[in-house]
Formats: C-alpha cells, sequence, structure tokens
C-alpha cells in the first residue's frame, strides 16, 4: 500500500471514528421541528415512512390534534428542510465502447470511474395552511445546481370532517404505497426503483414511470386509523414535465391497500395499484420542423399494475412489489417520447408500424428486505427482476433487454433528534441488462457509494 | 492494490459504524438488578398481556424524545415543551378511572396511548397494534416503583347515562355555580374565571384550565363517559380536584349535561339550553336553593 493509500486510509478511519463519537444534539427537520417528534417517530429509517408517518401524510401533514394549524408556531417559524449527500462512490460498467486504447472504432472495455461527489440538492418545505389545508414545494437541483420543481401541490385535508374526501392539485408522489420517492438506497444504479422505470428496449413510452412525481388531481380516502386507504388520481400524461409539453392526453392512477393487526408482529398491509392512460406519438411541427408544445395528438394506450406487500417480522421486514406492464405497439416501436427535446420517430398520417411489430408485454418483481437493529441502524437490501413476456419486435430474444439488479447496505444514524438528520451510508449495487452491450452480450454496472446523508 | 483498499475501506467503515451503533448509553439511575426486575412489568389489557421488555425498541423509536431515557419526562424535547412531558417516574397520571390519588388502571393507560392528549404534544398512536400499545403500558410502568409497590385503584362506578333534560341541564348549572367550577373555567367555560391565570401545577408550573368554548376536545377523551371521569377522579397533578366526594354519582350527569351546553359542537344539551334561554351563570348571585345536596367544592389541589 502506498503512503498515500494508507494516508486515506487513516483519514477515512478518522472520519468514521469522530463520527462514532458524535453525541447526540439535543435539537428539532421541518414538521419533527413543529411538532416535537423525532424522525423515528414517523420514519423507519428516514426517508422511508413508518405507520405512523404514513397516517400523518395521509392526514395532510397533521396529527390531528389541536398542534395542526399554524397558528400554533412561533411566527419566525419556516418549514423549510434542505437535504444533500456528500459522498465518495465507484462506478464500474463491463462492456463500454471506446476509441481508446484499442483506437478508433473499436474497442469495448470495461470503465471505472471514482471520486469525491455530491448528490443533488433537495429543499423541502411542507405543512399547513391552515387546519387542513396541507401543501409541499420542493425545488430540486443535480449535482450542479440546475433547479426544477420536484413537487408542489396543496391539498385540502378531510373535506365536510371526512378522511375519505382528500383532494390534492398539483405536482405530486404517486400514491404508491412503495414509494421510490422514500427509497432508502443512494447509488446510481439503485436510487431508483427499476421497476418503476423499466421500459423495453427501444420504447419510447416515458409517460407510465410511477416512481416519478406526477402532475394532476388525486382523490385519496382513507379510514381513520389509517388501515384502509384508497385513492385515485387524474394526471397529465407527460411524466411531470411541466409547460404541456406532450399533448393533450390523460393517465389514471389508482391504488388501494389493506392493513392487518399481526399481533406481535406488528401491522402488515397488502394493495394493489394500476396507472393506465394515453400518451402521444404524433407531434405536430411548424416552420420547418420545430415542435408546437402540447399539441401532439395520435394517443396510444399503456398500463401498468400490480400488488405491494408490507410485512413486518418483529426487527426484519420485507416490502414485495409486483408489476405488470404493457405498451401499445407504437410506444414498442419507438414512438412517444421526445429524447432531447426532438422527434426521434413521428407517427404522421401515412407511418405504419414494422412488420410483425407487437405490443410489448413485461412483468417486474421486487423484493426490499430490512433489518432494523434500532432506531438508528438498519441494514437493507433490495432484488429485483425485470422479464420480457413479449418482445415488441418478435425477432428479438425473448430475454433481451431483461434487468436484474441487487443492492445491500446500511444506514447509521448516529444523531436521533427532532431537529436534524444525519446518516452514514454504506451501499453496493450491481446491475446486468441482457443483450443490451455494444458486442449484443450482457451489460453490467456496479456502484459503490459511501457517504453522509444529511438534512436539517 | 485498488481491490486491497477498497476492501479496507468497507471492512472498517462496516466495523466502525457496527460498533458504534451498538454501544448504547446506559441509565445510572437504578441498578442493573432493578432495570431488570422491573423489565418484568406486565400488563393486561382484556387478553392481551404486555411486556415491558418488548417495548424497549419502540419506546426508543416513538417516546423518548420527550418523554427522555429514563422516563422521567427530561427527554431532547422537554426545554421546548408547554405543558411539559409526563414524568412517569413519579406514577402519577391525569387520564384515570380510577379515584384521586390512586394508580390509573392498565386500560388507562392503554386508552391514553391511542387518544393522545389535546393541547401537548402527545399526539394519538391508534396505529400501534393492541400488543405493541400493551407492550407500551408495561414500559411505562416499569419505571415507577409505585408500579411495583401498589395496585391500581378501584375504578370508579358509573351510573346508566340518564336521558337530556332542561330540568338536568338546570341542575347541572347551579351545580357548576355551587362547585365553583366558574372560578377557573369562567363563567362561560372560556377559561378566563378570576383563577385561571393563577393556576400551577404540582411541579409549580403555570397551567391553563380547559376552554369549552374553542371546539377543542377534553384532554382525557370526549366521550359523555370521559367527561363524567374527569370531575369525579380529578387530573392529577393539576388544579382540577376530584369531585366524587362532593356530587352524587347521578347528578354528575347533569354537570356533564350542563358543560355540554358550553361547548360550540352541535348537541342536543345546547338545543335544550337554546330553548330554555339559558343564560351564563352570576357567580356573585345565591346559588338557587331546591338544587341538590352537593357540597362545597374541595380546594384546587395544587
Amino acid at each position: 500500500m502506498t503512503s498515500f493509500r494508507r494516508s486515506l486510509a487513516s483519514a477515512l478511519l478518522f472520519v468514521f471514528i469522530v463520527l462514532g463519537f458524535a453525541s447526540s444534539a439535543h435539537a428539532l427537520p421541518a414538521f419533527a421541528r413543529k411538532y416535537g417528534l423525532r424522525c423515528s417517530a414517523c420514519h423507519e429509517a428516514w426517508p422511508m415512512l413508518n405507520y405512523f408517518g404514513q397516517k400523518f401524510k395521509d392526514n395532510g401533514y397533521q396529527l390531528m390534534n389541536d398542534r395542526d394549524a399554524p397558528i400554533w408556531q412561533n411566527p419566525s417559524y419556516w418549514p423549510v428542510v434542505f437535504r444533500i449527500t456528500p459522498n465518495w462512490h465507484r462506478e464500474s460498467t463491463n462492456k463500454v465502447l471506446v476509441d481508446t486504447p484499442a483506437g478508433p472504432n473499436s474497442g469495448e472495455v470495461q470503465v471505472t470511474s471514482h471520486g469525491f461527489d455530491l448528490s443533488g440538492l433537495d429543499f423541502h418545505t411542507g405543512g399547513t395552511l391552515d387546519k387542513n389545508i396541507s401543501f409541499y414545494v420542493l425545488p430540486s437541483s443535480d449535482p450542479t445546481a440546475s433547479f426544477h420543481f420536484e413537487q408542489v401541490f396543496a391539498r385540502l385535508d378531510n373535506i365536510f370532517g371526512s378522511p375519505w374526501l382528500n383532494v390534492k392539485l398539483g405536482k405530486f408522489e404517486l400514491d404508491n404505497l412503495v414509494s421510490e420517492k422514500r427509497i432508502l438506497t443512494l447509488t446510481s444504479i439503485s436510487g431508483i426503483y427499476q421497476t418503476y422505470h423499466f421500459i423495453p428496449q427501444g420504447d419510447g413510452n416515458i409517460f407510465g414511470q410511477i416512481g416519478d412525481n406526477q402532475l394532476g388531481v388525486e382523490w385519496m380516502g382513507h379510514s381513520v386509523n389509517d388501515r384502509t386507504r384508497v385513492s385515485a388520481a387524474l394526471l397529465s400524461s407527460s411524466d411531470g414535465n411541466v409547460n404541456l409539453s406532450y399533448g393533450n392526453s390523460y393517465s389514471g392512477f389508482f391504488a388501494a391497500s389493506q392493513a392487518f393487526d399481526v399481533g406481535k408482529l406488528g401491522v402488515d398491509r397488502i394493495g394493489a395499484y394500476a396507472m393506465v392512460g394515453e400518451a402521444p406519438t404524433t407531434y405536430i411541427t411548424q416552420n420547418g420542423g420545430s415542435i408546437i408544445p402540447g399539441a401532439a395528438i395520435g394517443n396510444k394506450s399503456y398500463s401498468r399494475e400490480g400488488f405491494v406487500g408490507l410485512f413486518y417480522f418483529g426487527k426484519l421486514d420485507f416490502l414485495a412489489v409486483t408489476q405488470h406492464g404493457s405498451d401499445s405497439a407504437w410506444f414498442g416501436a419507438g414512438y412517444g417520447d421526445l429524447p432531447g427535446g426532438t422527434i426521434v420517430n413521428n407517427n404522421i398520417p401515412g407511418t405504419t408500424l414494422p412488420v410483425g411489430a407487437r405490443a410489448p408485454t413485461w412483468n417486474g418483481y421486487m423484493l426490499e428486505t430490512h433489518y432494523v437493529y434500532s432506531p438508528q441502524l438498519i441494514f437493507i437490501q433490495r432484488s429485483e427482476w425485470e422479464r420480457m413476456s413479449q418482445q415488441a419486435d418478435p425477432t428479438s430474444a425473448s430475454n433481451f433487454g431483461d434487468v436484474d439488479m441487487y443492492t445491500i447496505g446500511y444506514r447509521y444514524y448516529p444523531i436521533m433528534t427532532s431537529r436534524a438528520g444525519f446518516a452514514w451510508h454504506n451501499e453496493y449495487s450491481w446491475t446486468r441488462q441482457r443483450g443490451t452491450a455494444p458486442d449484443g452480450g450482457d451489460l453490467s454496472s456496479s456502484s459503490l457509494l459511501l457517504g453522509f446523508d444529511f438534512d436539517f | 492494490m485498488r481491490a486491497t483498499l477498497l476492501k479496507c475501506s468497507l471492512v472498517v467503515s462496516v466495523t466502525v459504524g457496527v460498533f458504534f451503533a451498538l454501544s448504547g448509553s446506559a441509565s445510572a439511575q437504578i441498578t442493573r438488578y432493578q432495570e431488570d426486575q422491573r423489565l418484568g412489568t406486565e400488563s393486561h389489557i382484556g387478553n392481551v398481556t404486555g411486556h415491558a421488555k418488548a417495548a424497549a425498541m419502540d419506546y426508543r423509536r416513538y417516546c423518548v424524545g420527550c418523554h427522555g431515557d429514563d422516563g422521567d419526562g427530561m427527554g431532547a424535547n422537554e426545554p421546548w415543551l408547554d405543558p411539559k412531558p409526563r414524568n412517569f417516574t413519579l406514577g402519577q397520571f391525569k387520564c384515570r378511572s380510577t379515584p384521586t390519588g390512586t394508580l390509573p388502571t392498565d386500560e388507562d393507560l392503554f386508552d391514553t396511548i391511542a387518544r393522545g392528549l389535546d393541547r401537548s404534544n402527545m399526539p394519538p398512536w391508534n396505529t400501534f397494534t393492541r400488543q405493541q400499545r400493551a407492550d407500551l403500558v408495561a414500559y411505562v410502568k416499569h419505571f415507577s416503583p409505585k408500579f411495583q409497590t401498589e395496585k391500581p385503584g378501584t375504578p370508579i362506578q358509573i351510573p346508566p347515562e340518564p336521558e337530556v333534560t332542561a330540568d338536568r341541564i338546570k341542575t347541572g348549572q347551579v351545580l357548576f355555580q355551587k362547585l365553583e367550577c366558574w372560578k377557573c373555567h369562567g363563567v362561560e367555560g372560556k377559561a378566563n374565571g378570576p383563577s385561571a391565570d393563577t393556576l400551577q401545577d404540582d411541579q409549580n408550573r403555570p397551567i391553563k384550565p380547559y376552554d369549552f368554548t374553542d371546539g377543542t376536545r377534553p384532554k382525557c377523551g370526549s366521550s359523555d363517559q370521559d367527561i363524567y371521569k374527569i370531575f369525579m377522579t380529578g387530573l392529577d397533578g393539576t388544579p382540577m380536584p376530584s369531585f366524587a366526594d362532593n356530587v352524587k354519582p347521578d347528578e354528575a350527569w347533569d354537570l356533564v349535561f350542563y358543560l355540554r351546553t358550553l361547548q360550540p359542537m352541535h348537541s342536543k344539551e345546547r338545543q335544550i339550553a337554546k330553548q330554555l334561554g339559558l343564560k351564563p351563570i352570576d357567580p356573585n348571585a345565591p346559588v338557587p336553593e331546591a338544587t341538590p345536596a352537593a357540597t362545597p367544592a374541595p380546594a384546587p389541589q395544587q
């Protein structure tokens, strides 16, 4: 080991030791500050919600006591939280077509990169405007500080005093029982749920990605104790992109779940969801090919549906998600999306599908396991499998584009207060996609991340 | 070499992270033996038996921020909370079905956890399973030596709720005057009685009487039976005394009915009071004759 590496290892060890000795700060992110509760009250491990946190969210960020109205707050209280994750990460892909060192036009090599880095930055602000009127605003940036609105909505809660009548308008997290926005894994591979974003190779449908926040209106209802939950949302088929960038088409998202008291094991929950809708494949242009925003037509259909389960066995819990996906043959042939704002395939009159083109279908499975040693230490594993059941192109191999993803890691929260959150995050992820390497073989990638995930 | 460095980093970070996470801080207040003994505390809710030991994780996750590691109400949030979190070590609880000065039943604590306490930072924890709640009851009890040496009081008997009548409401109003409820709660129930600003709890901390007119739920439950229990058992540790010795059980219902007329929610009692043209009491006027045989109110408990 060189002296530089020895120094680096020593420095890392020092940092870990300092972290380990950090004493609890007796001090309150936004909701925790408002109510004086620890993060662990609402989060199994932040940002993943536990049952109490889910109920709090379903009630419109209210505990349903007299402390909910903002009048209770000190006038200087501003419910803002930022979150960012400085980290060291290593990314490796087994087959990348490069010009060098093999020379121009050839060379398939493994590329590995690593170094210190930053995640994007989130500014969360949310709460109640008044009793039973809640809101959320989340400007979010990429690591270069280019901002967009990740989430913005207002919600009328408990209309007519009924927990079954809640209406939300804006851009919001879909009512997924297992929400990608509450994900505990952070690497470039595991930072999303593959199952929520999978589309077949060459497919042009970006609109059914239920892991993304979407623009629309949602009705949600739940029982007083939140054991029973149902929701229905009408969404613009734009994958959450603003400015009516696609066509005048809509999708619906529906979810329902029921929790069961299983005694000493805790509260388990099972549910089902479906996203069905239409999205454009024909873009109207002017002035030599410029797209007229929001005027696309030629809507084609797609659907995603599946089951969800949350099962608790003491300190061990399992999240299970299944999904069956189906796209119109037009999407399967690559019509739909505008990568980089340009048309790749336009379904103008006279366009025909390739001979034998079929509607692609697939099935996805996800199993995530947590071992919650204590509220301050959680071990995580997740396995995902995406399997094509029908290729759009009948000549494609039956497993072309199939994805396997595995991740394992832990999060340690040295402080557990009601003012700030801080986690030491270690994680390793690996994924493989069948037949998508430049040589037609399997493409595999791995990612290792060590970082400080914090919010205040 | 790169692989070695990678492995070293992983091993070191995992080892250090796990080591520090596993090392907890032990309480120095009582001996380990006593702690072990107390962790054997049980609760009994119907056919569910709660075990203190089983609730340690839930207590740490949900409760410790306010009630503290030692259950003494000195959690990290304590300085910012009003009212202050309950000090479990004293074995004194506001919401009980048992007479003043006695320990609550397991069911009382069980219900309080699920109901929460309005006008405090204690939310309704009704997401727990019955088993989790029973375990937490046992855990709360384990903090106080009282639960090791004393038995809970015998729950007061609540007679069946009679029909609401105009006479009963009028009688309840007389009781309101005679028992001097108005001194703290005000003649209209607005928590603005002459003593309201002087009230302290038994830790000498300022405390406010309940405002019947603001539409919030009474701290220990909002059913008629809950209100009955509140003034017949008192809220121990606060100036709100028990009137069990001053009011006959059946007459207590009259007071419940009158108190309902002070609340803004639509109720049969308010409707009757409106028909009667019921006016707030005049504290300076003599208490009307032909009233129930209520005896003078006890001095507020400090």
